[in-house]
């Protein structure tokens, strides 16, 4: 207020200035949005599109007229391979091989975090730098030598057996997660609770589990991101029958004869990726919130 | 009375560097143990030692007449009280409570009896249904003592649990906890960094320093007879007066010579029975340097001093001179007329004086 009686123009050219440098950074944001939204936006109205609109009209223009036509096929109908049963046997695939995935993965990691974080022995952090390198290793890499693994545990080309790979493979990361956020905790807590006569698991369940929301959620958004879209080890450790959702996928975009119908390709896509959408439309707010509460809370 | 607590031998190493070396502590039923000692020390780890919390090295810990070397902390039946006070911050301040007493299997309606006993005794009734996120730090304090008391314990240990408050309401928590010490008759064992605090609660006082105890004693023997340097200097605020000297043995008794900037040395008298190294450093408390006509008993001497610097404090004014070459502080009665820069008489009391060797820090009468 002192500035704006001394100086009232130089006051008005800063504030004019920086409306315009507000502006132009909204527009900028706009243009990234909208950017980032085209393929969706393709994706969305191609879908709904029938064969025949898609071959006469843009690739950008509205559809005419609305079918939901794609979408049942792509769920029930679309062939992948000899079989054509669309999306929807595989749909429940990667269900019944995410959630148990999911859940081992994340439970095992916060027990790991637990014991790193709170229980330090002798090599403990050796043990956990070694879980880090595992977050660095190549998906590739782990292919044939996993494959045998399997193979030895009479795994190969089942359910179990991927869930198996998916949760070997997450340990690192869900520890990592679990460790950070579990070392923020003060250590007088455990000490306490050791007078008062708990032990391992008791403190584990009754004190850290329940204050482990925030790294739970930003663990499960995590692991179901990278389980439910996993392609590389759905097509390796597979077979038929078994496949995930992002296996079917190629297969009905890529096993198609004839006329490529664009319209069930996009449906097909958006089903797949439907649920990791949810879950973060769900949960994203406690995913940010996650991700910076260890920093945050002492 | 019966011995509630001995710590015999007790060592403990990190790797190859010592903690704690040959600690030896016996206390009795009752007893308030303070553990003082500057950060760093060792107090807290002997803490934990007792606690069962930190393995030790070598020694035995002997807990109401059985030995708890190798017993886990929750069956030394002992409880204890943090800094950061560690309650459970998803569990209500009833549940902090009874946590304990849920673990171990006591029946529903025993632990409701307690919860209630205790939450009257500390006047905490109106918080048990609240988080701890939700009170403010005097009365996480209390929730904290409330889940140790609950407990009913042999030992109550404290690792500086007053050393979050702010300073009122530290005072108001170190009457409470002496307070609480007599009503319950307990034995209890406190660490602090708070030499003052060690001096108010204690019935016993233990001064650490670098893992090795330096004095065992209740608080007057600490305060008026240090065995060393160290503890005279660490115990007592303002601190002891360590002025270097010279002792001559005179007929009469020993004559103390100390030098002054002017040249003039301050000659002082001590008859009792002394057998002084020539080189001495005298301890003098505060309160035993007085203004001259305030102050009288036999061993009372009287000198001409320049003043350096004057400090009201409310109740009584500091005033510094130079000693040897040392700074000195003289305990002076509120309404003294002392400026800065001009003589004032001083009557010092060797009542109470405590004479050290320089060279080894230790106590020589």
């Amino acid at each position: 207020m002192t500035d704006f009686s001394i100086n009232p123009t130089g006051r008005k050219q800063g504030r004019f200035g920086q409306i315009a440098l507000r502006w132009s950074l909204y527009l900028i944001l706009c243009l990234f949005a909208l950017y980032y939204l085209m393929p969706l936006f393709v994706m969305l109205t191609t879908s709904l599109k029938s064969l025949e609109e898609i071959r006469t009209g843009s690739l950008l223009s509205l559809p005419r007229n609305i079918t939901f036509e794609a979408w049942s096929t792509a769920w029930s109908k679309a062939c992948t391979g000899i079989q054509c049963e669309g999306l929807r046997p595989y749909f429940w695939n990667s269900i019944l091989l995410s959630i148990p995935a999911v859940a081992i993965s994340t439970l095992i990691g916060a027990l790991n975090g637990y014991v790193i974080a709170q229980w330090k022995f002798k090599g403990s952090n050796l043990i956990f730098s070694l879980m880090l390198f595992g977050c660095f290793i190549p998906f590739q890499v782990v292919l044939l030598p996993m494959a045998r693994v399997l193979g030895i545990l009479d795994l190969a080309g089942t359910i179990p057996g991927l869930i198996f790979v998916h949760v070997v493979y997450g340990i690192g990361f869900t520890t990592l997660f679990f460790r950070n956020y579990y070392v923020t905790i003060p250590q007088e807590l455990v000490k306490a609770a050791k007078v008062d006569g708990a032990g391992f698991v008791r403190i584990f369940w009754s004190i850290f589990l329940p204050l482990s929301l925030p790294i739970v959620v930003v663990t499960v958004i995590w692991q179901f991101t990278q389980i439910w879209n996993d392609f590389l080890f759905g097509v390796s450790f597979s077979q038929a029958g078994t496949q995930p959702v992002t296996v079917a996928l190629n297969n009905i975009v890529n096993s198609t004869t004839g006329v490529k119908e664009y319209n069930v390709d996009m449906a097909a896509a958006i089903i797949a990726a439907m649920p990791t959408l949810l879950v973060y439309v769900v949960a994203g707010k406690y995913f940010i919130r996650g991700l910076t509460a260890g920093s945050v809370k002492g | 009375m019966s011995l509630m607590l001995e710590v015999k031998n007790l060592y403990k190493n990190y790797g190859s560097v010592e903690i704690l070396k040959d600690i030896n502590v016996a206390i009795e039923q009752g007893d308030f143990l303070v553990l003082v000692g500057p950060s760093g020390c060792g107090k807290s780890t002997l803490l934990n030692c007792i606690a069962g919390l930190e393995q030790i090295t070598a020694g035995d810990v002997v807990i109401g007449g059985q030995n708890m070397t190798d017993v886990s902390p929750k069956d030394r039946d002992i409880a204890m009280v943090f800094q950061s006070y560690a309650l459970y911050p998803t569990m209500s301040v009833a549940k902090n409570i009874t946590f304990g007493m849920k673990v171990r299997g006591v029946d529903a309606d025993t632990q409701q009896k307690k919860l209630n006993e205790v939450a009257k005794q500390l006047q905490m009734e109106p918080l048990l249904n609240r988080k701890p996120g939700q009170l403010s730090g005097g009365q996480r304090q209390r929730v904290a003592m409330g889940r140790a008391l609950v407990r009913d314990p042999k030992l109550f240990l404290f690792d500086e649990p007053l050393s979050n408050l702010d300073a009122k309401l530290r005072v108001e928590m170190r009457t409470e906890i002496k307070r609480l010490h007599l009503d319950l008759g307990a034995t209890m064992v406190y660490v602090t960094h708070d030499q003052i605090e060690a001096m108010t609660l204690a019935t016993k006082i233990v001064v650490l320093k670098d893992g090795i105890i330096q004095q065992i004693g209740s608080p007057a023997e600490i305060y008026n007879n240090p065995k060393n340097l160290f503890v005279a200097d660490f115990m007592g605020s303002p601190a002891m007066n360590l002025i270097p000297a010279t002792a001559v043995s005179k007929p009469t008794g020993t004559e103390i010579k100390i030098s002054r900037a002017n040249g003039d040395p301050l000659v002082l008298m001590d008859k009792t029975k002394l057998d002084l190294p020539e080189n001495v450093i005298v301890g003098l408390r505060p309160e035993d340097i007085a203004e001259a006509g305030y102050r009288a008993g036999k061993g009372v001497q009287t000198a001409t001093c320049m003043v350096d610097i004057v400090e009201p404090a409310g109740a009584d004014t500091y005033v510094m001179t130079h000693l040897g070459g040392n700074e000195v502080t003289a305990r002076l009665h509120a309404e003294t007329q002392a400026k800065p820069g001009q003589p004032l008489d001083f009557a010092f009391d060797l009542g109470k004086v405590s004479y050290f060797d320089p060279e080894t820090g230790s106590r020589l009468n």
